[in-house]
C-alpha cells in the first residue's frame, strides 16, 4: 500500500508537466510539504517530447535534469506517477484529495537494465512520439524518464509474456500482482497545472488529416526532427519514408477559429518558425519551407527570432489561411487557397505538410473533480470561487515554457499564503 | 446611373463600408473579416470571377465604390455555402454577397448582360404573375435566354428529361397556357407591394439625409 505522508498544510500539484514540477519545487524548496500527482508514468509531460526550444534552440533535456534533480534532493517532495486525483473535498486550508494509482507492475528495485524488455516480443504504439513509432510492453518511456523505473503495459498481465518478463528480472522489480489503489490524503492548498493538449487536428476536415498520412501536427513533427524519435531524427515521412524537403507550415490550424477554438495558442507561430529552422539545418540549400499565415505573432523579443527565420532564403512565407488540402497520385499533399497579398490562387505540392495546431486544455470542465471556474476558452480563472485551488501553467492559458513556468511559480506563491493561514502564520 | 445612386454617393461621399452597413443586408460584418482568405479558396467558382469574396470585402473598406457595386462578383455565387462553413469569424459570406447584388440592382449598376442577374430577373418576373413559379415557362425562358437558335438545340437536348418528368406527374404540359397561380393571388400581390414600399422608403430614407 502506498503511504502519503501529509496534513492540512501539505500542498497538493496536480500533473507533473514543466508547470507542475516547478510549481511543486519552488514550495518544497521553501520547506512546504508537497505531493505531486502525474497521471504519465513519468515527470516532463509536454516539454520532454520537444526536440529544442525556441528562440535560443537549445534543448529541453538540460533544464529537465535540472528539475530532476531537485526533485531526487528534496525530502519534502513526494511524486506519485501513473495516478490521477479523482476527487476533492473541503474547503481552502483543509481538503481531503482522493487520488487513484494505475499499477505499474514494476517497483523500486527496477534498475533499468533493460532485460524485461528484451525478454517481450508484443509492440505497442508509443504515446510517447504520439504514436509514430512503436514500444515494447515493458518498457522505458523515453532515455530521460524520471523516475527512471521501467513499466509493464496492463495489456501484457495475464499473458506469457509477463511471466517472461518476471522470469528475466534479476532484481526481483517484476510485481504481476500489483493492484490499483486509491488513497486519501488531507492538504491545505492545490495547484492544478495539467496543462495542454493538441486540438483534435482530424476536426479541420479541409485539411484531411485524417485522411492523408503526409499531413502531420507540428508536435509529430517535434518528435520527427529529435534524434530519439521514431526516425531516428531523420525528417521523412509517414507515408514512404521519402525525406521531406519541401515541408509547408500551415498556422492557426484550430486556434483564432470560431468553428475549432476561439483563442490564439500563442506559441504555434514561434513553434513553426523554430521547425523551418529544422528543415533548413537537415537539408541545406535542398530545402523548400512554406509558412501559410493569417498574421505571425511573434511578441516581442521574439520578433529578432522572426527576422532571424525571415532571413532563411530556403522559407518563403505566404500571407493566406490555406482552404484545404488534397492528395495527388504520388502522395503528396497539395495545399489549396488564395493570397492575401495579390489575390493569386495557388495549389502547392509538398512532400510534408505540417499544421501548427493549436493548444486546448487537457481537461474539461465536467472531469474536474471539484467545482472549478473556467472561461470561455476553457482554461481555469483566477477567481476567488475557486478557493485554495490554484491554476499553473497552460491550464491557465495558452503559454510557452518560458510563461508557463513564470505563471507555475506564480502559483506556488499563491498555494504557499494558503497553507501559511492554515498554519495561524500571520501574513 | 439612377437618381437613388445620386443620393447615396452624396450622402456616403467618404465612407463606402458606412454606406455598406446601412443599406446592404448583413453588411455590418464586412468590418469583422480578418483578411484571411480561406473564402476565396474554398469558393468552387473563385477562379471565374473577377473579385473574391476576401477582396471584395477589402475593397469596401478601401472605399472602391464603382469597382465593387458594378463588378460581377456577387452574382457569380451559387451558394454553396463552403465559405460560410470555414470562416473562423463566421461571416455570413453568401448572404453579404447577396445584399450586394440586390444593393447594385437597387442603384442600377449591374454589369449589363450579366447572365444570372438576367436569370434572376427572369425568375422574378416569372414569380410575379401567378405568386409560384412556372417551371415549365421559367426552363424554356432559360433554353432560348441566348437566342432562338440555341434554345431549339437545347430543349432538343433535353427532350428525354423532358418526357421522363412528364410520365411521372413531374411536369404538366397543360401548365404552358398561363398555368396555376396561389390560392388568394392578389393577396400576395398585396403583400409583396407592401414589402417594397417599405424598403423602398427605408432606402430613400438612407439616401435623403445629406452628410454623414
Amino acid at each position: 500500500m502506498t503511504e502519503v505522508v501529509a496534513t492540512n498544510e501539505t500542498i497538493l500539484v496536480v500533473g507533473g508537466g514543466i508547470s507542475g514540477m516547478t510549481a511543486a519545487l519552488e514550495a518544497a524548496e521553501t520547506g512546504k510539504q508537497v505531493v505531486l500527482v502525474e497521471k504519465r508514468p513519468y515527470l516532463g509531460g509536454r516539454v520532454s517530447q520537444l526536440y529544442k526550444y525556441f528562440p535560443k534552440l537549445c534543448f529541453p533535456t538540460c533544464g529537465l535534469e535540472i528539475n530532476q534533480r531537485r526533485a531526487k534532493m528534496n525530502p519534502n517532495l513526494r511524486v506519485l506517477t501513473m495516478a490521477e486525483v479523482t476527487g476533492l473535498k473541503g474547503e481552502k486550508g483543509n481538503y481531503t484529495a482522493t487520488v487513484r494509482i494505475s499499477p505499474r507492475y514494476i517497483n523500486g528495485n527496477c534498475t533499468a537494465c533493460g532485460d524485461c524488455e528484451k525478454a517481450v516480443s508484443s509492440e505497442f504504439d508509443d504515446e510517447y512520439n504520439y504514436g509514430l513509432g512503436k514500444r515494447k510492453g515493458a518498457y522505458l518511456p523515453y532515455r530521460m524518464a524520471h523516475p527512471a523505473q521501467y513499466v509493464l503495459d496492463p495489456r501484457l498481465i495475464g499473458t506469457p509474456e509477463a511471466e517472461q518478463a518476471k522470469a528475466a528480472c534479476k532484481y526481483g522489480a517484476v510485481d504481476l500482482d500489483m493492484k490499483e489503489e486509491n488513497i486519501d490524503f488531507p492538504c491545505g492548498a492545490v495547484i492544478w497545472a495539467t496543462g495542454w493538449q493538441p486540438y483534435d487536428a482530424a476536426k479541420i476536415q479541409p485539411y484531411g488529416y485524417d485522411r492523408f498520412p503526409n499531413v502531420i501536427t507540428s508536435v509529430e513533427f517535434e518528435r520527427l526532427a529529435d534524434p530519439q524519435g521514431p526516425t531516428g531524427g531523420k525528417l521523412v515521412r509517414p507515408s514512404d519514408g521519402k525525406e521531406a524537403k519541401k515541408v509547408a507550415f500551415i498556422q492557426c490550424a484550430g486556434s483564432r477559429d470560431r468553428n475549432h477554438l476561439l483563442h490564439c495558442s500563442r506559441i504555434c507561430c514561434m513553434a513553426s518558425l523554430k521547425q523551418c529552422t529544422y528543415v533548413a539545418d537537415a537539408w541545406g540549400a535542398e530545402a523548400d519551407v512554406s509558412v501559410y499565415y493569417i498574421d505571425l505573432r511573434a511578441i516581442d523579443r521574439f520578433e529578432d527570432f522572426y527576422a532571424k527565420v525571415r532571413g532563411i532564403e530556403q522559407v518563403k512565407f505566404i500571407k493566406s489561411k490555406p482552404a484545404s488540402i488534397v492528395a495527388d497520385k504520388e502522395g503528396n499533399p497539395v495545399v489549396h487557397g488564395v493570397d492575401t497579398e495579390g489575390y493569386n490562387r495557388f495549389a502547392d505540392s509538398f512532400d510534408l505538410v505540417v499544421l501548427a495546431i493549436g493548444m486546448e486544455p487537457s481537461v474539461d470542465q465536467a472531469s474536474f473533480p471539484v467545482d472549478i471556474v473556467l472561461n470561455r476558452e476553457g482554461f481555469i480563472e483566477a477567481d476567488e470561487a475557486n478557493g485554495g485551488v490554484f491554476a499553473a501553467g497552460c491550464a491557465s492559458d495558452a503559454l510557452d515554457v518560458n510563461r508557463a513556468v513564470q505563471h507555475a511559480t506564480g502559483a506556488a506563491l499563491r498555494a504557499i499564503q494558503v497553507v501559511h493561514g492554515a498554519a495561524g502564520v500571520e501574513v | 446611373m439612377s437618381d437613388l445612386n445620386t443620393a447615396m454617393v452624396e450622402r456616403y461621399r467618404t465612407n463606402f463600408l458606412k454606406e455598406v452597413e446601412a443599406n446592404v443586408e448583413e453588411g455590418e460584418w464586412v468590418k469583422m473579416c480578418m483578411q484571411c482568405g480561406v473564402c476565396s479558396g474554398s469558393c468552387p467558382l473563385g477562379k471565374f470571377w473577377a473579385h473574391p469574396p476576401q477582396e471584395i470585402f477589402m475593397m469596401i473598406r478601401a472605399g472602391k465604390r464603382e469597382e465593387v457595386l458594378s463588378s460581377d462578383a456577387m452574382w457569380m455565387c451559387t451558394s454553396c455555402y463552403n465559405c460560410i462553413v470555414r470562416c473562423p469569424r463566421e461571416l455570413p459570406i453568401t448572404h453579404i454577397m447577396h445584399g450586394l447584388a440586390t444593393y447594385a440592382k437597387r442603384l442600377g449598376l449591374v454589369p449589363q448582360n450579366q447572365p444570372t442577374a438576367r436569370f434572376a430577373q427572369m425568375f422574378w418576373d416569372n414569380l410575379m404573375k401567378k405568386g409560384r413559379v412556372n417551371e415549365l415557362k421559367l426552363g424554356l425562358a432559360l433554353y432560348f435566354m441566348n437566342g432562338f437558335g440555341e434554345g431549339v438545340k437545347t430543349a432538343l437536348k433535353k427532350q428525354k428529361l423532358g418526357m421522363n418528368m412528364m410520365k411521372t406527374g413531374r411536369m404538366n404540359p397543360m401548365e404552358i397556357l398561363g398555368g396555376h397561380a396561389v390560392k388568394d393571388l392578389s393577396g400576395f400581390q398585396k403583400v409583396i407591394q407592401k414589402a417594397q414600399d417599405l424598403e423602398d422608403a427605408r432606402i430613400a430614407q438612407h439616401g435623403a439625409r445629406q452628410g454623414a
